[in-house]
């Protein structure tokens, strides 16, 4: 047994952590928050360069193929510095779709695009409030044209790109739902606003778009919750990597700050919220690095793993942040402190594949399924 | 990243599980798969003698102790074989209660500090389960405080005199061996004024009075001490340096008590999806269902953070306070699980006796030890004290007793 990332992929975090800390200040990602850019070309153009957006896509169709592992190390770092890029809409959602589902063709054709940052993918489902089912999915599908509404849509304003599930058969079974792939510059988009503008959202439009089946008709489901898995985990790794900065953060301030002669961080309310921070981040930490494992060697025990690293992860992401504001004071709910892009991140992470709520009746399902076999 | 057992350890998985198959008491198996929480099942065979047996049975064959040196009656064997011989030890682990306190913190207190001749003749004694060993440390005055602790140890020419009453020594009633702190200096800041000893626990003067637990048991004793005396040559480390030597026991005592503590989680998990409730099996009701995904998170990440720790001590590094955390989570969870479990039931929740509660009365005997566990060995409070303060480094509780004579400590009336 050996329950650690190895040395190389420590390194390449190191690397990864040194590129953004020059690259991804907050001052960077406040001029995504603060409405100058829509998502950081520049920091963009340097992650293309840096070759790391093929980690875990094979040689042949573009990527390094370094594997799932060196992803995660990646995804932590980046959710450390709240990146304001699509990222994970890109890689985690839409490679990952064309990977799982792709023809040969499309695998050859987009998967480079992706991989070389040329292309900016996104995963396209919900459609309006409420937990995502085939019967909420009302966008259409005839003759290989889109026709309906998505909304919100990760990074919709910006992708080329779009992984789009649309109902290709009466009912509201699992095997009413297929995915296309369509090429978004013909699809009327407006941005929308959200609890985390470091992150673009949009509506898109569909009107007889053109589109190309991904994976075969009535799969489209299925395939679904293969890739909300293999997300799962890679946002984790996000999600720790965020709560681990917002601990840090506290801590230091707690240390730092005085009131009635001495530092906060003497205090006991103060000093053991933030042990139980620690606390709910070590034990996301181990179920992450589990779905690491579990991902990065395409077990059996992947659904329940992803499952239980999401739900984890995302109540230390939310805890961590939450009193990570609460450790600063007033000074916690100012624009000005770097709080609140965790606060928001964590808020908008909890939703963006699927709510805590319904990661938590997964798991449940899986564990089920686990014992009755 | 991986749970493959290397070429190595399949072949120490391998000895290990076709020795104990060889080896085990079977016939103890169908009632010790009966256990519940905290009480051990040997049905009509004797606990303690059976306990004896196996550990002797395995010391002959060097299988307790693994991670001991051989010539301290262990095996030498790495972090990981020991997870491995746990795991297949399985159901007769349960048989290693008696044995776990002078195993896990005193064995290696004095495998640090004795004499060589008294590590030769006290630890193999101690691997082989011919000696129990308790620790008195607590006193009434001294528990999270334990540097506040009275009991007095005066020099009486090559000898020392014990006077003081120690509190909640598991198990002092059936040991041969105590590990005993003491004050030795009064006039001195209460950190320096303390030495350790070791003593036999039929001294003269040794007096043992079990206390009754809440959960009925009398685990834990009051220890009595009137003029006792206790060699020279049985203390360890230099006088006054009594507190150093306890951080070693403690240090011990958190890896031993951190890594496979029990949640709770598999028994209510196997409860819910049994448990007809009003509109069918409990586990379809949503807010079980919550709660259930959150104890698997917890206990799926303790299994985890374990074998995160495993691996550093496998790679030469020494896991700190980091490991405080076991502890202070599966004490919570077997308290909220144990209350969840019993409102489930109603009523019925209240039972007791296991021929009529519900999955043999395990989470009623839950609900009466958990308290414990929050409390013993570092409560909540104290684990996340040195959490804050030793792993975050945040800046230590205001102390007001730290530099004072410790004769001039204010004390309370509790
Ligand atoms: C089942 C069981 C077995 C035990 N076995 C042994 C044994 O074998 N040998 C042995 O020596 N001892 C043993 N103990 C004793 C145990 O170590 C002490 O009970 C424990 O350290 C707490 O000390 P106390 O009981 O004096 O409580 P106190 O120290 O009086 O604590 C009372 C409350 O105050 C809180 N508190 C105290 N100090 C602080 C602080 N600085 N900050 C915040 N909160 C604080 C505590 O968390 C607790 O909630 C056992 C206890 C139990 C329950």
């Amino acid at each position: 047994m050996n329950f650690e990332f190895s040395e190389d992929q420590k390194l390449l975090a190191d690397q990864v952590r040194k590129f953004l800390d020059d690259n991804c200040a907050s001052s960077h990602v406040r001029e995504v928050l603060e409405g100058e850019r829509v998502y950081h070309e520049d920091l963009w153009a340097g992650i293309k360069e840096l070759g790391i957006l093929g980690t875990a896509i094979p040689e042949q169709y573009g990527g390094s193929g370094a594997g799932y592992l060196e992803l995660c190390v990646v995804a932590e770092e980046l959710g450390r510095a709240v990146a304001p890029i699509p990222f994970g809409a890109s890689i985690y959602l839409a490679a990952e779709a064309i990977l799982l589902a792709g023809s040969e063709q499309q695998k050859s054709t987009y998967l480079p695009q992706l991989a070389s940052g040329e292309t900016i993918g996104t995963l396209a489902v919900s459609e309006r409030a409420g937990e995502v089912s085939p019967r909420t999915i009302a966008l259409t599908a005839k003759d290989n044209q889109l026709t309906g509404v998505k909304m919100p849509v990760q990074y919709g304003t910006i992708a080329d790109l779009a992984v789009v599930a649309a109902k290709t058969s009466a009912g509201d079974d699992a095997r009413s739902i297929s995915l296309f792939l369509v090429d978004l510059s013909a699809v009327k988009r407006d941005v929308v606003d959200s609890i985390d503008p470091t992150q673009n959202m949009a509506r898109l439009t569909f009107e007889d778009a053109a589109a190309e089946p991904l994976g075969g008709a009535g799969e489209g489901w299925d395939i679904l919750q293969k890739v909300y898995d293999r997300a799962a985990v890679l946002f984790a790794f996000e999600q720790i990597g965020g709560a681990q900065k917002a601990l840090e953060t506290a801590t230091e301030y707690a240390k730092e700050r005085y009131a009635f002669g001495r530092p906060i961080g003497s205090f006991q309310g103060i000093k053991h919220m933030i042990a139980n921070m620690y606390v709910d981040l070590e034990l996301a930490r181990s179920n992450c690095y589990y779905g690491a494992w579990a991902l990065g060697t395409d077990a059996a025990e992947l659904p329940e793993a992803a499952a239980t690293a999401r739900v984890s992860a995302t109540t230390a992401y939310q805890h961590c942040a939450r009193n990570n504001i609460q450790v600063h004071g007033g000074m916690g709910f100012t624009w000005e402190f770097d709080c609140h892009l965790h606060y928001r991140r964590s808020n908008l992470l909890a939703l963006n594949i699927g709510a805590k709520s319904e990661w938590e009746n997964k798991l449940v399902d899986r564990l089920e399924a686990r014992n009755a076999a | 990243m991986d749970f493959e057992d290397t070429k190595q350890e399949a072949a120490f998985r391998a000895e290990a599980r076709e020795w104990i198959s060889a080896n085990a008491p079977s016939y103890l198996e169908e009632h010790l798969e009966k256990s519940v929480f905290a009480t051990v099942n040997t049905g009509p065979y004797d606990q303690m003698e059976e306990s004896k047996k196996w550990r002797k049975t395995k010391y002959d064959a060097g299988w307790t102790c693994l991670s001991w040196p051989k010539d301290h009656g262990g095996r030498g064997a790495s972090p990981i074989e020991g997870v491995i011989w746990r795991q297949e030890e399985g159901v007769y682990g349960a048989l290693n209660g008696p044995f776990g306190i002078g195993e896990g913190m005193c064995g290696p207190t004095v495998a640090a500090f004795a004499s060589d001749e008294h590590k030769q003749a006290l630890l193999p004694k101690l691997a082989s389960g011919e000696e129990i060993w308790c620790q008195l440390f607590s006193e009434p005055a001294g528990g999270s405080d334990l540097a506040g602790l009275r009991t007095k140890a005066e020099k009486d020419g090559d000898e020392w005199v014990i006077n003081g009453q120690k509190i909640w020594t598991s198990g002092a009633h059936y040991s041969d061996w105590g590990l005993l702190i003491t004050r030795t200096d009064p006039s001195v800041p209460k950190h320096k004024g303390l030495t350790m000893f070791f003593l036999r626990m039929d001294s003269p003067g040794v007096e043992i009075r079990p206390i009754k637990q809440v959960n009925g048991q009398s685990g834990f004793n009051e220890v009595f001490f009137t003029d006792v005396r206790i060699p020279d040559a049985q203390r360890l480390g230099e006088v006054g340096d009594g507190w150093k030597v306890s951080l070693v026991t403690l240090m011990n005592e958190r890896l031993s008590i951190g890594g496979g503590m029990p949640t709770g989680f598999p028994e209510v998990f196997e409860f819910v999806r049994t448990l007809d409730g009003a509109d069918g099996p409990a586990i379809k009701d949503g807010a079980v269902r919550t709660k259930l995904a959150e104890w698997h998170c917890k206990a799926n990440g303790l299994k985890y953070t374990a074998a995160r720790l495993t691996t550093a001590l496998s790679k030469g590094q020494t896991p700190g306070p980091e490991a405080s955390i076991g502890k202070l989570v599966a004490g919570n969870m077997m308290q909220e699980i144990a209350a969840h479990a019993l409102d489930l039931q109603g009523l019925s929740g209240a039972l007791l006796d296991p021929e009529q509660a519900e999955m043999a009365a395990r989470f009623q005997a839950m609900l009466l030890r958990s308290p414990a566990t929050r409390i013993e060995g570092g409560s909540d409070e104290i684990l996340r004290n040195i959490i804050a303060e030793r792993v975050l480094g945040l800046p230590p509780d205001v102390r007001v007793d730290k530099d004072v004579p410790f004769n001039e400590i204010p004390r309370g009336s509790a």
